[in-house]
């Protein structure tokens, strides 16, 4: 039987604010996948290495701070660096609309901003992060 | 009309057992609400099981005991004689964006617009303890808040006001000590001495490893820090208010009611001690402690939490703690709307959701009120949002006659039987925290951290299930809403002026003076007998930065890091 989807749920920057990534890594875990929680305040390139040896099926990265216009694209920018364009990389916070399409335009899969039903993140991560898996093996 | 009979023996319609009896029947017959929100019918949005009506049966009171009067022990009706009525709440909106000069503006405005006093949302940079030109601080510089650096921007931030007319709140914790000597640094460039300062530094650094998460230090340093803070505040400030014990980011965190009052009032207690095992008496201090707490939607709840608090905070103080000064016995606290009771979702609810959130708080007694504004869910407050969250305030001060009456509700079996239930839930919890030898002793075991995580996962399954409706998110939604709310942007340029602007203070400072006050307040640190404040005060006076200071401090305490858990 093939092993759980596994997923690294992120905070990055100086950014405390750690209820929606608990709640959203409890769900996950709830609904059968691995879920790394990497705790607070980490470097984008921490967080990308973190997937890679974990071998992930995604990065979910949440920010409430309003840094998400530089904190994103570092993440997209480092999963280049290091090849791995594969991992599914999403996110959620306090992101107003316009900034969410040019975070979708620039490769972030999906943002999810406050009250989005869990059921939507967890089939969201169990379609994208499946449809991965099947590419990668 | 029925006919009554005269004598002898009442009908059982006028005696009160009997009505109950026949009001239970008819009750039992009533057929209660299905379908969405209905799941959480009978519970607050705490959990606490709810009756459908409450009677004299449910309310144990001894009226001197528990009652009392407004200004009397134990002080369940407020904390003055007569409340608003000698005095409304103060309007204190919390603001703060971008660098000193943007923020300045911003508050030039609030106080042109009848607000009372000042609140300083600093940044997370500047909440960490980080230089704007750290590589920590990339993309979060003025965002969150303020950037405030050195001297130089704590100088333009009050550029223009009398700091000794008004009174300032300053949200910030880890680094508290040193926002607080660079308040009296540049209070006393513009000739105001310390002593006539009035404010707020919050300071309470316990809930930042419960819930809110900005620390620098380990939790024993940073309590040695909070006790000097104290001290240097009862000697030489006598108007300030040296804490203020904040239960607001546990709710936000996603706690309940109880557990937030029960954590804020274990956190005050933790203070206390902290003080009075370092020889100070307790009433020597107690007085200028202060709270913050949450209002957040669920309406009687809220007031009973409030109301339960301070009876609470007067028993222990008196009968644990040995308080005789009645201003240690007495509660003051500040309150703010619910931030996580906020929607992203047709954000325009938000206004209504926070004027129910404000009239609980002054329906518990409140001394000062933040209100939200409706789009603090997106972004910053744009002027217009921050503007309406004010006129609630005002509305709810001048229109509604809700002021008029010392708690209105005491007295109702209803808020009665709830204040007393909230007060036992966290007696109980402060039995749980003894348990593992103290607070501190609590947040290493990671419990506090676990309580709240719990009942914040189980919220949100209330909201999956629908058995609790928030409106626009999972009913009465609008498909294909579009936002068209004006949002405050803080743009990527400001990051980088404010860090040239940092370089610049560090280049153009006497070096040699700089150097020596670092050297000092080194020593200071590690001597358990010295008070760091005067040295921190130096330190800014010779224009070190708040990056430079704490990474002193931190080569003599450490940095705290959490044990990381889900």
């Amino acid at each position: 039987m093939a092993r759980p989807l596994r997923i690294v749920v992120a905070k990055a920057g100086l950014d405390g604010h750690d209820r929606g990534a608990k709640v959203i890594a409890r769900a996950l875990r709830d609904a059968g996948m691995e879920v790394i929680y990497t705790g607070l305040f980490q470097a984008p390139e921490q967080i990308v290495q973190t997937a890679i040896q974990e071998d992930a099926d995604g990065i979910g990265l949440s920010i409430l701070s309003g840094a998400h216009m530089t904190l994103f694209p570092l993440i997209v920018e480092q999963l280049k660096a290091q090849n791995a364009q594969d991992i599914v990389f999403f996110g959620g916070g306090t992101i107003p609309p316009e900034d969410a399409e040019e975070l979708k335009r620039i490769g972030v899969r999906e943002i999810f901003t406050p009250g989005a039903p869990l059921a939507d993140i967890i089939s969201f991560v169990q379609r994208e992060c499946g449809d991965r898996r099947e590419l990668v093996g | 009309m029925i006919e009554r009979p005269d004598s002898p023996g009442a009908p059982p319609e006028s005696d009160f057992g009997a009505q109950e009896k026949i009001w239970e029947n008819a009750s039992a017959k009533g057929k209660h609400r299905k379908g969405a929100g209905s799941g959480a019918g009978d519970r607050t949005i705490s959990d606490l099981p709810l009756k459908t009506i409450y009677g004299p049966q449910d309310v144990e009171m001894d009226l001197a005991r528990d009652l009392s009067w407004p200004s009397l022990y134990p002080y369940t009706r407020g904390i003055h004689p007569n409340m608003y009525r000698d005095r409304l709440w103060t309007m204190r909106q919390f603001a703060g964006f971008g660098n000193a000069k943007q923020t300045n503006e911003r508050y030039h405005f609030l106080l042109s617009h009848g607000q009372h006093g000042l609140s300083v949302a600093f940044d997370m940079p500047t909440l960490m303890g980080f230089d704007s030109d750290a590589p920590q601080a990339r993309g979060e510089v003025g965002k969150c808040g303020v950037a405030i650096d050195s001297l130089a921007d704590m100088d333009t931030l009050f550029d223009g006001i009398d700091m000794g007319d008004i009174t300032t709140s300053m949200t910030i914790n880890g680094p508290a000590c040193i926002a607080l000597a660079l308040y009296v640094a540049a209070a006393e460039k513009k000739g105001v001495p310390r002593a006539k300062l009035g404010g707020t530094v919050q300071a309470d650094i316990l809930k930042e490893y419960i819930a809110q998460k900005e620390w620098i230090f380990p939790p024993r340093p940073h309590m040695r820090l909070i006790v000097d803070m104290i001290r240097f505040c009862r000697d030489e400030m006598p108007r300030w208010n040296t804490i203020s014990i904040s239960g607001y980011h546990i709710r936000e965190a996603g706690s309940t009611a109880a557990q937030e009052l029960a954590f804020t009032l274990a956190d005050g207690f933790a203070y206390v001690e902290a003080c009075v095992a370092a020889g100070m008496e307790v009433d020597s201090f107690a007085p200028r402690l202060s709270f913050f707490f949450n209002s957040h939607i669920d309406f009687f709840e809220e007031i009973c939490k409030f109301r339960a608090a301070r009876r609470i905070w007067a028993r222990h103080m008196r009968d644990r703690y040995g308080a005789k000064d009645p201003r240690s016995l007495q509660m003051r606290f500040h309150t703010q709307t619910a931030g996580c009771s906020a929607t992203a979702q047709q954000p325009e609810n938000n206004i209504v959701r926070v004027a129910y959130e404000a009239m609980a708080a002054v329906l518990g007694g409140t001394q000062s009120l933040h209100t939200n504004s409706m789009d603090e869910v997106l972004a910053l407050p744009s002027e217009k949002a921050a503007e309406i969250a004010l006129r609630t305030q005002q509305v709810l001060a001048y229109e509604t006659n809700v002021t008029n009456v010392v708690d209105p509700l005491g007295g109702s079996y209803f808020i009665e039987a709830l204040t007393d239930e909230l007060e036992r839930q966290a007696e109980d919890y402060f039995k749980r925290i003894e348990e593992y030898g103290g607070v501190i002793e609590a947040i290493e075991a990671g419990f506090f951290q676990r309580e709240i995580a719990d009942a914040s996962y189980r919220y949100q399954r209330s909201l999956e299930t629908k058995d609790r409706i928030l409106v626009g998110v999972n009913a009465f939604e609008k498909p294909e809403e579009r936002q068209d709310i004006e949002l405050l942007r803080i743009g990527v340029e400001m990051e980088r002026e404010q860090a040239r602007s940092v370089a610049e203070v560090r280049g153009n400072r006497d070096q040699a003076a700089a150097q020596a006050a670092l050297e000092r307040l080194k020593i200071a640190c590690a001597d358990p007998h010295d008070n760091v404040m005067p040295h921190l005060i130096d330190c800014v006076n010779a224009y070190l930065t708040e990056g430079e200071i704490v990474e002193a401090m931190a080569g003599v305490y450490g940095r705290y890091t959490e044990k990381v858990a889900f």
